[in-house]
Order: C-alpha cells, then structure tokens, then sequence
C-alpha cells in the first residue's frame, strides 16, 4: 500500500465533526452514562457501607464463587485451546472441517440455551447425570462443576480463535532446523513454538475470564440459586434486585464492573504489547 | 500445506481434542434435541405453537431488528471514524467500545433500571410525558443495544482498514463525487462485513437473557421476549415447551450466523483471486 498516500493528512470538514460528535455521544449514552449511575448508587452513602455490602458472607462467598470457577475454567480453557488450535493448524484428519466449524457453534447459542443443555444432559433425573450422581457421587447439575462447564462452553472458541491465526502465520524454518538439528517434536513445541504462542494463549484466556465474571443466563440455570454454595455474584445481583436492596445489587454490580475493566485493560495491554514486539 | 507423517503424540492430541469437544458441544447440543423431542416431533411442534411463544418472538424480533439497524447506521459510523480519523481520546475511545464485552447483562439491566426506574430523578420527567423505559419495549431495546455495541464495531474496522485507497484516490482524481465513490467503491468492498457484522449482532440480541429479564421484568404479553418465555416454561416445569423453544432458537441463531461466515468466506476467496488478478 502507498504509505504516502495513506498518511495523507485530510483536513476536518463540518460533516467530520458531525460524525465525529455523534459517535461519541452514541457512547456516552449508551455505555458511559450508565456506568457511572452504578457507581454512583453504590457509593452514594460512603465507603463503608459499601465495603459492609460486599462483605455479607452471602455477597462475599458469589463473589468467592465467581473468581474461582472463572479462573479455573481460564486454565482448563488455555491449555485446551491451545491443544486444538495446534491439531488444527497443524494436522490433517477426518472431519476437520467439521469440527472446526463446531468450535463456532457457542459463540451463535444464547447462553441460556446452553444452561438447557448442560441441564438436560447432567441433570439428576437424566440418565447419565443420575448415573454419575449414583455411582459416582459426582454432581455437575447445581454445583460449581456445572459453572465451570457452563463457562467453558461459552468461552471455548476464544482462546481457539486468538491463537489459530497467530500459528498459522508462524515461521516454520525455525522448526524444520532443530529437526535437522535432531530435537524431538516435544522439544521444538516447548522451546520454538510455545513461546511465540505464549501472549497470544494469555490475551484470549483474559478475554474468556472477563466474559466469565459476568455470565448469567448459563449459570442460573445449571447452578440453580442456591446462596453460599451456587450463587455467583452476577445471580446475586440479581437476586438483590429482585429483593429490592438496592445498595447490596449496586456494590456487588461495581465489583463486577472493577473486575472487566481491569482485566479488559490487561488484555488490550498485552495485545499492544505483543503487536509491537512481532 | 506439506504435510508431515504423523506419529503416534500426533494421534494422542487428535485424539484429545476431538474428545473434548464432543463432550463440551456436542454432547450437549445433542441432549436439547432429545429433550426436545423426547415425546417425539408432534408434541414439541404442538408446545411452541401457542399463541404465547410467538408472541415472545415477535417481540425478540422487534427488538433485535431495532438495535441492528442502529447498530449498522452508528456503529458503522464509529469503526469509520476509529479507522480514518485521527483525534484527542481516540485510544481511549477504541477501549470504551470493548467494555459491554465484559459488563454482566444483569449489571447492564440493573444500571437501566437505576437510570429509568422509579427511583430514578428521570421518572417524574418520563411519567410526565407518560413515557416508560423500565418494565417496557424502550428499555428492553436500550439493554440489547448495549449488550451488542461492540460487535458490528469489531467486524467492521479490519474491513475498513483493508480498502483499496487507491481505487479511491483514483476515482477521485476523475472526478467522482464522494456520494459515487461511497456507492461504487466503498459499499461494494464493505458489503459482506456488514452482512456479518448485523448477523452476529442480531444472534447476540436475539439469545439475550439477563439485561432484558432485569429492566423488561418478563411480564407474559407484554415484556416477554423468547429467552424469557424459555425460562418462564422451565419454572413453571413446562420442560417440552423450553426444550422446544430453546432449540428452535439456538438453531436459528447458529443458521443465520453460518449462513453469514459462508457468505462471507466466498466475498474473501473472490477479493483474493481478483487481488492476484490484479498483481498480474
């Protein structure tokens, strides 16, 4: 491309500045606005009472529950992404097109629908979530096992999709030498391929956290709503405000928001970060 | 792609991620369609059929038209101006659009409710006018409208960023007017990246729970959207009906967003090979 050309400078003319305001008051009301209400309300008598709300055992323990389920879900999801992303990339077999179409299949379901599914598959009237529960004594419906299976069904193609492209555009000389060279597979994975993969891994796995922390359809199904032991703290917030404490939902809501922004911000920081280090 | 001979560590991960997969999607995906017709296809067609359901989706389907359009009109206009112009906060703008990724959509409905709801130092104005957001259509539509900003803005900024300047510059130079160079050059490249980006958007805005139940409240007739009729049938233990109804949706959701990345797929293919036509 003609880099002067496309670092022409163009001089802002009246319907630039029109698009221009209009975009930004779009967000400001849309997204801005009712994020600082949130803040408002919670803190609108003090700190204190607002560190008293997000202390109640209840409020304390969703919010336990959330960070816990989300980040084990983020390493199971890493590891997993990282594994079919390379098949992917780098193998040819049966039905691949297949599967990769497969992979998009969650980011399309309403995360609702997915809480129907894990229900009617694991639920303890059903006949494999009643053999497991029997036999087993494992439980997954109305546990945390089902928070975490629901989340890393939603957030499965993003780790796929983060590190996909960045392995197909990799340089594969490097790798063809340390063969020549005598390494084993495991050896060029681990000290060729694992580091260029390594922030593009940590950006989509931040990414699947971020959307975690929030999750609600998926959960209130599989986890039902029992508090201290399925409650996660976007279900509490909504059970606060279905109860009508106001102060509870809005200090709750702000931890929520505090936890997306700064991993959100961590996530574009490592994006920058890696782009500029290509 | 050369291809090498795989051996048995290649299988073993193979082996792994087509099992992981099965399990995590398609097992599931697989026990909605036996619960769904677990009395066989009659009775699950016969439990949607009701006049109720369809009403929940004529609202699904307003609403999320609605935003589409919106989004299509102003969230193209902002990955334009995130891509051709230069000014003060743009990096902090491109952050903010990111953010109702992230935001739970029971905290963006409760935020709604907090700016529109009784409590609120609007609702006297509203009530005055006899307006209301909260419990109704406008808030419903505000809280989809959030939930699905980032997603046409995302889709479209790399397709603006790849236009052929030069088709522009050159269009310019023999003197066509910004309104032909737009209708000409620009729309016809930006084409299948807007019919994703509105398919994607109208997927999200259509299987959206949490906000809508928050500021809608799910009152049956009137602020039932589809996802809420599906939860209302699963409380009210109705279990052919929300199986029924959570299949046709998530089928129809996965269609449409297919439907799109095939179109979208075959646009790319032809960019390419006209791009090395034209490298000829």
């Amino acid at each position: 491309m003609n880099l002067a050309l496309t670092r022409r400078k163009e001089k802002s003319q009246p319907g630039d500045w029109v698009l221009r305001g209009t975009s930004i008051l779009f967000l400001v009301l849309i997204v801005i606005i009712p994020l600082v209400v949130i803040f408002q309300d919670g803190l609108r008598e003090g700190f204190d009472s607002f560190w008293y709300q997000i202390n109640l055992p209840i409020a304390r323990s969703s919010i336990n529950l959330t960070l816990w389920t989300s980040a084990l879900m983020t390493v199971i999801n890493a590891v997993m992404g990282l594994i079919t992303a390379y098949v992917l990339v780098r193998f040819e077999f049966p039905g691949k097109r297949l599967v990769n179409a497969i992979i998009d299949l969650p980011l399309a379901i309403p995360t609702l629908v997915t809480g129907i599914m894990l229900v009617i598959l694991y639920g303890p009237q059903q006949a494999l979530g009643g053999f497991l529960i029997e036999k087993l004594n494992f439980r997954i419906v109305f546990a945390p096992t089902g928070i975490v299976l629901s989340l890393l069904f939603i957030t499965f193609p993003f780790v796929v999709r983060t590190i996909q492209p960045v392995l197909e555009e990799l340089d594969r000389s490097q790798e063809r030498a340390a063969a020549t060279l005598g390494a084993s597979p495991w050896t060029i994975f681990r000290k060729i391929v694992l580091p260029a993969l390594i922030l593009p891994t940590l950006g989509g796995s931040l990414l699947s956290f971020s959307r975690a922390v929030g999750e609600f359809g998926a959960v209130v199904i599989v986890a039902g709503n029992i508090p201290l032991r399925t409650q996660t703290a976007a279900v509490y917030v909504f059970s606060q405000v279905e109860s009508e404490n106001r102060l509870g939902a809005s200090a709750v809501s702000i931890v929520l928001v505090l936890i997306s922004f700064v991993v959100l911000f961590v996530a574009n920081a490592i994006q920058k970060y890696w782009g500029a280090h290509r | 792609m050369n291809q090498e001979k795989k051996g048995l560590g290649a299988w073993v991960l193979i082996a792994v991620m087509v099992i992981y997969v099965i399990i995590l999607i398609v097992g599931p995906i697989i026990a909605l369609a036996s619960g769904a017709f677990q009395d066989g296809v009659v009775p699950a067609v016969r439990s949607i059929s009701s006049g109720v359901f369809a009403q929940s989706l004529v609202l699904t389907l307003r609403i999320s038209v609605l935003v589409v359009v919106i989004q299509l009109l102003l969230g193209t206009m902002i990955a334009w101006m995130l891509v051709r112009h230069a000014f003060v906060g743009k990096s902090l703008l491109n952050g903010l659009i990111d953010i109702p990724f992230a935001v739970s959509p029971v905290v963006v409905g409760y935020m709604l409710l907090l700016l529109f709801g009784r409590n609120s130092p609007l609702f006297p104005l509203l009530d005055r006018w006899d307006y209301r957001v909260a419990f109704d259509t406008p808030g419903m539509f505000l809280a989809t409208l959030f939930v699905c900003f980032p997603f046409m803005i995302r889709e479209m900024v790399p397709v603006i960023q790849n236009l052929d300047r030069q088709q522009e510059f050159a269009a310019a130079t023999l003197g066509a007017s910004s309104w032909t160079r737009f209708w000409r050059i620009i729309f016809p490249q930006l084409k299948s990246g807007l019919i994703y980006g509105m398919t994607l958007t109208l997927a999200r805005a259509i299987g959206e729970f949490g906000a809508v139940l928050v500021i809608g409240g799910g009152v049956q007739g009137r602020t039932e959207t589809a996802t809420l009729f599906i939860f209302r049938a699963l409380e009210e233990r109705r279990y052919i009906e929300a199986y029924s109804a959570a299949l046709l949706l998530g089928a129809f959701s996965v269609l449409i967003v297919f439907l799109a990345d095939g179109l979208k797929r075959s646009h790319e293919k032809k960019q390419m090979i006209s791009a090395e036509v034209n490298t000829l």
